[in-house]
C-alpha cells in the first residue's frame, strides 16, 4: 500500500503550521525540517497516524554546520541538525526529519519514550557534538572515554585533538647499573 | 656429574649451556598473544592458519589468556580508549616477554593521524620488532617471528619498560587536555555537561529501557 509521501509531508506542514519549516525531495528521498521544540509532536504523529505509520526508527544522528558553505548554510537555520532517518514497514517508504538545534542552549527533547532504538544514537550524538538530549534515561558517553572532554566531531575541535592521544603515562627506560 | 666436574670445575660452562637450553626451548615454542583490533588482524589469522602455517616455527598456540602467553603481537589501530587495555594485558603478560607491533598503524598510527588514534604503541610497551605493511602479508609477520626468535636466540629483548607506579586506568581526566596548544572556550564549559540528574538514570548497561508513564507523558507534553 504506497502512499504519496509529498502529500503527506504537505499535510503534516498543514497540521504543525510554524513547527514545520519545509520539506523537500532530493532524488526520491524525502526531507522535513522542523523545530527543535516540536520534534517529539511531530514525531508521534509520524509514528502513529495511520496515514503516515513510520514505526521504525532506523537511526539518529546529527550534523554540524558550522563552516558549510554559505549557500548551503540556506538549509541551516541553527547551527546544528538532529536528523531522525525513518521507516514505514507498513507502507515501504523511508522519510528524514531534521531539527535544528541552536548552539545555545545546545539543547533538545528525547524521543527515546517514542523508539527505544534512539537511545543509544542519542547517546552518540551527545557523545560527538554535544547535543543534550532532554530527558533521556541514561545520557553518558558511548564511544568515547569516560573522561574525555570535548566532542570531537564539532567542526570547530582540532583534528589531531587537544593532547589527548600523548598524554597517557609512558614507560620508563630502565638504565643498567 | 662427577665426571664434568672433574673436566672443568668452573660453575659458569654449565649455567651458560643452561641459559641457551632454556632460550632454545622458548625460541622454539612461543605462544603469541595476539591483540588484533584491524585489518591486519585478518593477515594474522591466515598466517596461523594452514596456508602460512605459523605452526612450523612453533608459535601456533594463541593464547587468549595473557598469563600463558609470552609474544604480545599488537596488530591494529590502537585508540585511547583501547590504549589502557592493551598495557593491562602487557602488563598481566609474564616475564620475559616480547612485543611484535604489526603493520602501519601499531607502528606509527598509519594514515589515521587523529585526536582518538595513538600514534605508535612503542609510545607506551617496548616494542622488539615492527613491520612495516597497511596490511603487512603473513609472510612480513613470520619473518618478525623469526627475528623475535633470533632475538632469543642472542638473549635480547627490550628492556624499556613501562612505569609500574602509575595505572592508566587512574589517570584524572585533567589529565587528557594538560598540554592542550591554547583553552578552546567553544568546546569547554557547562553548558555542554551533563544536565540535572532529575531523570532517574537506568542501573542497566544494556537493553532498552523501561517505559515509564510518566517519562513519556513528559516527553510529549502530557497526555
Amino acid at each position: 500500500m504506497a502512499i504519496e509521501l509529498m502529500a503527506l509531508l504537505k499535510a503534516v506542514q498543514e497540521r504543525f503550521g510554524d513547527d514545520v519549516l519545509g520539506h523537500s525531495e532530493f532524488r526520491k528521498q524525502a526531507t522535513l525540517r522542523i523545530k527543535h521544540t516540536a520534534n517529539v509532536k511531530v514525531l508521534r504523529f509520524l509514528r502513529d497516524d495511520p496515514s503516515a505509520k513510520f514505526e521504525m526508527l532506523t537511526d539518529v544522528t546529527c550534523v554540524d554546520s558550522l563552516r558549510l558553505p554559505d549557500d548551503m548554510l540556506i538549509e541551516y537555520p541553527e547551527r546544528f541538525a538532529v536528523v531522525y532517518q525513518l521507516t514505514s514497514l507498513v507502507h515501504n517508504e523511508r522519510l528524514r526529519v531534521k531539527a535544528y538545534v541552536p548552539e545555545e542552549p545546545c539543547e533538545i527533547d528525547s524521543v527515546t519514550g517514542l523508539w527505544d532504538a534512539a537511545n543509544w544514537g542519542e547517546r552518540e550524538a551527545y557523545d560527538m557534538f554535544g547535543v543534550v538530549f532532554r530527558n533521556h534515561p541514561d545520557l553518558k558517553r558511548i564511544l568515547m572515554p569516560d573522561n574525555y572532554e570535548g566532542h570531537p566531531l564539532r567542526k570547530d575541535y582540532p583534528l589531531k585533538g587537544r593532547g589527548e592521544r600523548d598524554n597517557f603515562p609512558k614507560y620508563t627506560e630502565i638504565v643498567e647499573s | 656429574m662427577s665426571e664434568l666436574n672433574q673436566k672443568d670445575g668452573s660453575g659458569g660452562f654449565i649455567t651458560t649451556k643452561l641459559n641457551e637450553l632454556i632460550n632454545w626451548g622458548r625460541r622454539n615454542s612461543l605462544w603469541p598473544m595476539p591483540f588484533g583490533t584491524a585489518c591486519c588482524a585478518i593477515e594474522m589469522m591466515a598466517t596461523l592458519s594452514s596456508r602460512y602455517d605459523l605452526a612450523r616455527f612453533g608459535a601456533e598456540v594463541i593464547r587468549f589468556s595473557p598469563r600463558q602467553s609470552d609474544l604480545m603481537i599488537v596488530s591494529g589501530r590502537i585508540s585511547i580508549k583501547m590504549m589502557p587495555v592493551l598495557i593491562e594485558i602487557y602488563n598481566q603478560m609474564p616475564e620475559p616477554k616480547w612485543c611484535i607491533s604489526m603493520g602501519a598503524c601499531a607502528s606509527s598510527g598509519g594514515v589515521f593521524d587523529t585526536y582518538t588514534l595513538i600514534q605508535g604503541v612503542d609510545q607506551f610497551i617496548p616494542v622488539d620488532v615492527y613491520i612495516p605493511g597497511c596490511p603487512p602479508r603473513p609472510e612480513s609477520l613470520i619473518d618478525a617471528v623469526m627475528l623475535i626468535q633470533q632475538k632469543i636466540k642472542r638473549d635480547e629483548r627490550n628492556t624499556k619498560l613501562y612505569d609500574r607506579t602509575k595505572h592508566p586506568l587512574d589517570f584524572e581526566p585533567v589529565a587528557l587536555v594538560s598540554n592542550a596548544a591554547e583553552p578552546q572556550p567553544v568546546l569547554t564549559g557547562s553548558r555542554h555537561s551533563l544536565p540535572a540528574k532529575d531523570v532517574p538514570i537506568q542501573e542497566k548497561a544494556f537493553g532498552p529501557p523501561e517505559r515509564d508513564v510518566k517519562h513519556v507523558a513528559r516527553l510529549t507534553g502530557g497526555e
